[in-house]
């Protein structure tokens, strides 16, 4: 069904794809790698907004799960380069799609820890259990020194995926592009699935969820563990751009930066974390060109859409939320 | 492990637990009162220790930089209450923890456009100098002690104004309704900004007394903000007792769990491996007293009863 914010959806996947075709047609590799950085700062934020746009969820401690899915890219690639095996005598590996299935396990573990004691609480009490959480696994990253600790670990090569050749921008770039389509689509399915009907239901109405005999804390504890995955899967591919994963991927500026994603663009809207991520990066750019101090404006602007514009732009663009 | 330095370690982690109370003391009543969770409490911390750094280099007294101190952040908080937070206490918490993330944004890169990249440093005033000797021969440097005793000052003077005063009384209305308060004809609205820039002013004297322990610089705040949040969620958010018992049990558990753990772990494994994991483990123990509390009281050691 063609409606207005659907017609917005295919263009802005369709621009992400033409943008850095283009601009690897001309010969500008540093406009793929930005594109790239949208698809993924999309994915994360996608993931981010399965729990707090569909569960209302205000996690703040998504970077938590962005940084283990870094780290399992960044740890599992320095010990296939090193041949050091890991423990219980598990070799590293250099292929992204071992690496992805293990950062989001390693995530979905994490995930259920933190989430079956956060989800006990609500409203203010889980935005602040979730950051120190997330503040948690950061001071652990930092002071634990086998893999780089404060420093960082770099990924000396991009890791492969099967039949490319990812050190080439537009080979990434298409590889970070199926992925976010594809959790796009995961995210639709999940929607309009009876579990998505049930998650939102619990945001809506607790009680009338539980009186129809749905648990809302299991719901909500399974639409936590898979927004954890999504937004780890999210975090492999980001070390990968960067080849290099270090703390700063776990801080909490980065939890921040997730929920600015999915305001910017929308909440609990299929592309809006897209459609923020894009909108981020280019303030990011155009800022960044402007002014060393960005950030400050950054701010005004966030500031602005919070009081004034709370539709976020897919709001703007493709108006009201079908969905309550 | 000599009893000296165990008492030195224990008198360290008070020191920390006052200020994390001064830090908590204005987020948990903020968020009594109004409702709201704000973020940029620790910028305010920043502004506190900048402006008293600021101040002191300029006219060389410690006394008049901690003065500025607590007008700048209450000045600040007063601004940004009325410019930004007073459109936020209807919104739900997402909006709120948004709006002061960008104010976190506002502030950093704004102090470091008039500050400049580079750290500030404050010395510490002649007057509190020196070191005082402990049982067991050990010495502790008098400028700590001193924190310990403004913040159990501070402590009671909030416990008198809550308590006892008529603008107290009102804050403790406006916690309960303030719907009724405001229909009894109090200015709800001047007592918001009245009770945002006194948490602000806690937050920046916390900043100043700290600026001389460590250096002054952008971010500074941050850290300190979220043991501050992990304070007011142990003690109950809204609850000014549940912020010291909170701030207290944090600032020990922390201290001591640095200095023990690597030598517990020493009895076991060899020291340097000793040191690592035991780092990395106390680092980890103020999030997993957070987590056994909450897990045993949500709603944290002392809950509002209104909530």
């Amino acid at each position: 069904m063609l409606t207005r914010e659907n017609t917005v959806n295919l263009v802005l996947a369709l621009l992400l794809l033409a943008a850095p075709l283009a601009a690897n047609a001309l010969g500008q590799p540093f406009y793929v790698t930005l594109a790239t950085r949208i698809a993924i700062l999309a994915l994360a934020a996608l993931g981010l907004n399965l729990a707090l746009g569909l569960g209302g969820l205000v996690s703040f401690g998504h970077a938590a799960f962005f940084g283990i899915g870094g780290y399992a890219a960044g740890i599992l690639s320095s010990h296939a380069l090193s041949y050091e095996p890991m423990i219980f005598g598990l070799p590293g590996t250099v292929q992204m799609p071992v690496i992805w299935i293990v950062a989001v396990i390693a995530a979905g573990l994490v995930a259920l820890a933190i989430g079956a004691i956060s989800l006990r609480t609500s409203g203010v009490y889980f935005i602040m259990i979730t950051l120190a959480f997330a503040q948690m696994v950061y001071y652990f990253a930092i002071s634990w020194p086998a893999y780089g600790g404060e420093d960082g670990l770099s990924i000396l090569v991009r890791n492969q995926f099967p039949g490319l050749n990812t050190m080439k921008p537009l080979s990434f770039f298409l590889v970070c592009y199926v992925v976010l389509l594809a959790g796009i689509g995961l995210f639709a399915l999940i929607r309009a699935s009876r579990f998505g009907a049930a998650l939102q239901a619990a945001r809506q109405n607790e009680t009338r969820v539980a009186t129809v005999g749905i648990h809302p804390y299991r719901i909500r504890l399974t639409g936590f563990v898979i927004s954890a995955m999504i937004t780890a899967l999210a975090g492999a591919l980001y070390a990968d751009l960067n080849r290099f994963v270090s703390p700063s991927m776990l801080s909490w500026h980065m939890s921040g930066e997730l929920i600015v994603l999915i305001i910017l663009g929308g909440t609990g809207r299929l592309f809006g974390p897209l459609a923020g991520a894009a909108l981020y990066v280019a303030f990011e750019f155009a800022l960044g060109g402007l002014t060393e101090r960005w950030q400050f404006f950054l701010g005004l602007i966030l500031l602005g859409v919070v009081l004034f514009a709370r539709g976020g732009l897919l709001g703007l663009l493709a108006g009201k939320a079908k969905h309550g | 492990m000599t009893l000296a330095l165990a008492l030195e370690q224990l008198l360290n982690g008070i020191q920390l637990g006052v200020m994390l109370f001064l830090m908590a003391a204005g987020l948990t009543l903020i968020f009594g009162v109004m409702g709201l969770i704000n973020l940029a409490h620790g910028s305010l911390y920043m502004v506190g220790a900048f402006a008293c750094a600021a101040v002191a280099a300029w006219t060389g007294s410690f006394w008049l930089g901690l003065i500025a101190s607590l007008a700048c952040a209450a000045a600040a908080g007063a601004i940004v209450e009325l410019a930004v937070i007073r459109r936020l206490y209807d919104r739900d918490h997402l909006d709120q923890v948004l709006a002061t993330f960008a104010l976190i944004l506002i502030f950093s890169e704004g102090t470091r456009w008039l500050f400049g990249d580079f750290p500030l440093y404050l010395d510490i005033p002649a007057l509190l100098q020196g070191v005082v000797t402990l049982p067991g021969d050990a010495t502790y440097p008098v400028y700590r002690l001193a924190i310990i005793a403004v913040g159990a000052l501070i402590a009671l003077g909030l416990y008198l104004l809550i308590g006892k005063t008529r603008l107290g009384m009102r804050i403790r209305a406006g916690e309960s309704d303030r719907e009724m308060i405001g229909a009894l004809g109090v200015d709800i609205r001047t007592l918001y900004t009245l009770v945002f820039a006194l948490g602000s002013a806690l937050a920046g004297l916390a900043g100043a007394l700290v600026g001389a322990l460590q250096s002054v610089q952008v971010g500074m705040g941050e850290p300190v903000l979220i043991l501050a949040f992990v304070v007011i969620v142990i003690g109950g958010i809204g609850s000014i007792k549940g912020a010291l018992y909170g701030a207290l049990l944090v600032g020990v558990t922390d201290t001591l769990g640095r200095f023990l753990l690597p030598q517990l772990l020493a009895l076991f494994v060899d020291p340097s491996q000793a040191g690592m994991i035991g780092g990395a483990m106390a680092s980890m123990l103020i999030y997993v007293v957070m987590a056994v509390i909450l897990a045993v009281k949500p709603r944290g050691l002392f809950p509002p009863a209104h909530a």
